[in-house]
């Protein structure tokens, strides 16, 4: 009698393998279908761009494209450093004073709740136009980091909070050595929800900027590409900003790794 | 019955030297929660310089809040906690008390060398930090495994690191509670005779606080038996058998003696509030 393997006892290199292959697989045929639909289908080109006609677009259009993809970036990046820096700063002033998160936490929940797309013209009158895209990045990221360190920060465990008390430590070496690194997983589940929402926060202020005629930026090039019907233009510049949006997952996703894979069960393999 | 509160004197069968101080005393303490439960009510305990004692009672009687309170978590709602006035040298320093708990309270993130080294680091003492640290982990046998983390290891092995923290410190008291519970037999069999060898070794005062009666004869010279909620001193017993004890002494008639009127103390202190 053979012996079959248990779908569950697959070795970790194929199962890394099917990880990577499936999903490039599903994109190759989803691809395929995609180019052949438009060639039967005789599409115009305005209408439903071909993958080729897309891909050929990227490359001729690139120094257009590439440079406004750096703005986007630029604006991400700084967006969600100031997120991060804000949020576990905000966190922690909460934590320390209870009268300063009654006072203040409210706000930061209403920032959170009114809809950015509302925000941005509203900002985008009073700043000028580059601050009106980070603030509206920053606000959109902000608040989970906020939340999840919160979370963080109340969820020590309080033996180990009796055990600060009982050798004497001082309140900022109960909050460097005890409350922060064992907050750290909340922070990083927060900071990688917020690398995503960074982007999408300067690109809904990109495109509101874009729709009074101003700006540089990848979503901004959308919005012109659409007014002037260079669809696989548009198509190109979304393609961009979905790689920027994987990368950006990606490397938060790998920070996270990195640093909890010691001694987080989330981050570790369990040999069973 | 009648219900009249015996002298600390009157219900100590065991001989006191009234020569000796004691380390600290709880006197007629009392600690009534915000929830309005009372834990302890007037409560009279000393603890001897250099002796093995054991709280022992059954669940809820309070006994890991009396633990507290010497420790210093806990304020008591009425009564006093008097100290041992160390000589002049040290009056200023914060008394040092090892404290271990029920779960091995070690902080994941840090290795165990880290996590033994906290109380040193609290106290800004980094510079002779790492002998000492060193030290303290070859006292529990766990010199080799300083750079490992938390999870990886046995529970057991958490609980030796627990205890290499508490002993950091060379405190003058070691505070445990029911340190052993969440263990298996054969490792607790282990560790009481590990903790045994150290205790003689390092001639420190042990509080130790359990519900189980074999552990308590086992380790102990004393046993402070506690009555149900609210907790007072029921009686004590002293356990004569000399150290160093081995499993010959938990095997012999003198032991299954000592656990007998243990038990027997232990289930009167129970149902002692039952009596009108």
């Amino acid at each position: 009698m053979s012996e079959t393997k248990p779908k569950d006892e697959t070795s970790p290199v194929t199962d890394r393998l099917l990880r990577v292959l499936l999903p490039i697989v599903v994109l190759a045929l989803g691809v395929l279908l995609w180019e052949l639909v438009v060639r039967i289908g005789d599409i115009p080109p305005y209408v439903l761009p071909s993958p080729q006609l897309v891909f050929s677009t990227l490359i001729s259009d690139r120094a257009v494209l590439l440079a406004s993809l750096l703005v986007t970036l630029t604006t991400t990046l700084e967006g969600f450093l100031l997120a991060a820096v804000g949020g576990v700063g905000l966190a922690v002033l909460f934590n320390q004073s209870r009268l300063v998160e009654y006072s203040l936490y409210p706000y930061a929940v209403i920032l959170q709740v009114t809809p950015i797309v509302a925000i941005a013209p509203l900002l985008l009158v009073y700043l000028p136009q580059p601050a009106a895209v980070l603030a509206c990045a920053w606000i959109v990221a902000f608040f989970p980091v906020l939340a999840n360190t919160t979370l963080g920060l109340n969820s020590v465990d309080h033996n180990l909070v009796d055990l600060f008390r009982l050798y004497g430590a001082t309140r900022l070496q109960t909050l460097f050595e005890l409350k922060l690194p064992a907050a750290l997983p909340h922070i990083l589940g927060g900071l990688k929800i917020a690398g995503g929402l960074s982007l999408i926060g300067a690109v809904v202020a990109e495109i509101a900027a874009g729709s009074a005629g101003a700006g540089s930026g990848l979503a901004y090039r959308i919005v012109e590409s659409g007014y002037r019907l260079n669809i696989p233009r548009m198509f190109a510049a979304l393609l961009l900003l979905s790689l920027a949006g994987i990368v950006i997952f990606f490397a938060l996703s790998l920070l996270s790794h990195l640093m909890l894979r010691r001694w987080h069960e989330s981050a570790i393999v369990r040999e069973v | 019955m009648p219900a009249v509160e015996p002298s600390f004197s009157e219900y100590c069968n065991v001989p006191v030297d009234p020569s000796k101080s004691p380390v600290v005393a709880l006197r007629g303490v009392g600690r009534t929660f915000a929830n309005g439960v009372v834990a302890l009510e007037r409560l009279n305990l000393e603890v001897w310089p250099g002796e093995f004692v054991s709280l022992l009672g059954p669940s809820g009687c309070g006994k890991s809040t009396a633990l507290r309170i010497i420790a210093g978590l806990s304020e008591p709602t009425s009564g006093a906690v008097e100290w041992l006035e160390a000589d002049a040298a040290n009056a200023g320093e914060p008394r040092r008390i090892g404290f271990v708990f029920q779960e091995p309270t070690l902080m994941p993130w840090a290795t165990v060398a880290a996590n033994v080294r906290l109380p040193l680091k609290l106290a800004g003492l980094g510079a002779s930090a790492q002998a000492r640290v060193d030290a303290a982990l070859a006292r529990v046998g766990l010199s080799g495994f300083a750079q490992s983390y938390p999870r990886e290891l046995s529970g057991g092995m958490k609980m030796r690191a627990s205890i290499a923290r508490a002993l950091v410190t060379e405190p003058e008291l070691l505070l445990m509670d029911e340190p052993f519970a969440a263990l298996d037999e054969i490792t607790r069999f282990r560790l009481n005779n590990d903790l045994l060898g150290l205790w003689q070794s390092l001639g420190k005062t042990v509080v130790f606080v359990t519900h189980s009666v074999f552990e308590s004869v086992y380790l102990s010279q004393r046993i402070i038996v506690m009555t149900r909620r609210p907790g007072r001193v029921f009686t004590e017993l002293s356990i004569d058998a000399p150290h160093p004890r081995d499993e010959n002494f938990r095997t012999s008639a003198d032991y299954a003696a000592y656990c007998r009127r243990v038990s027997e103390a232990l289930a009167r202190a129970s149902a002692a509030m039952d009596e009108p």
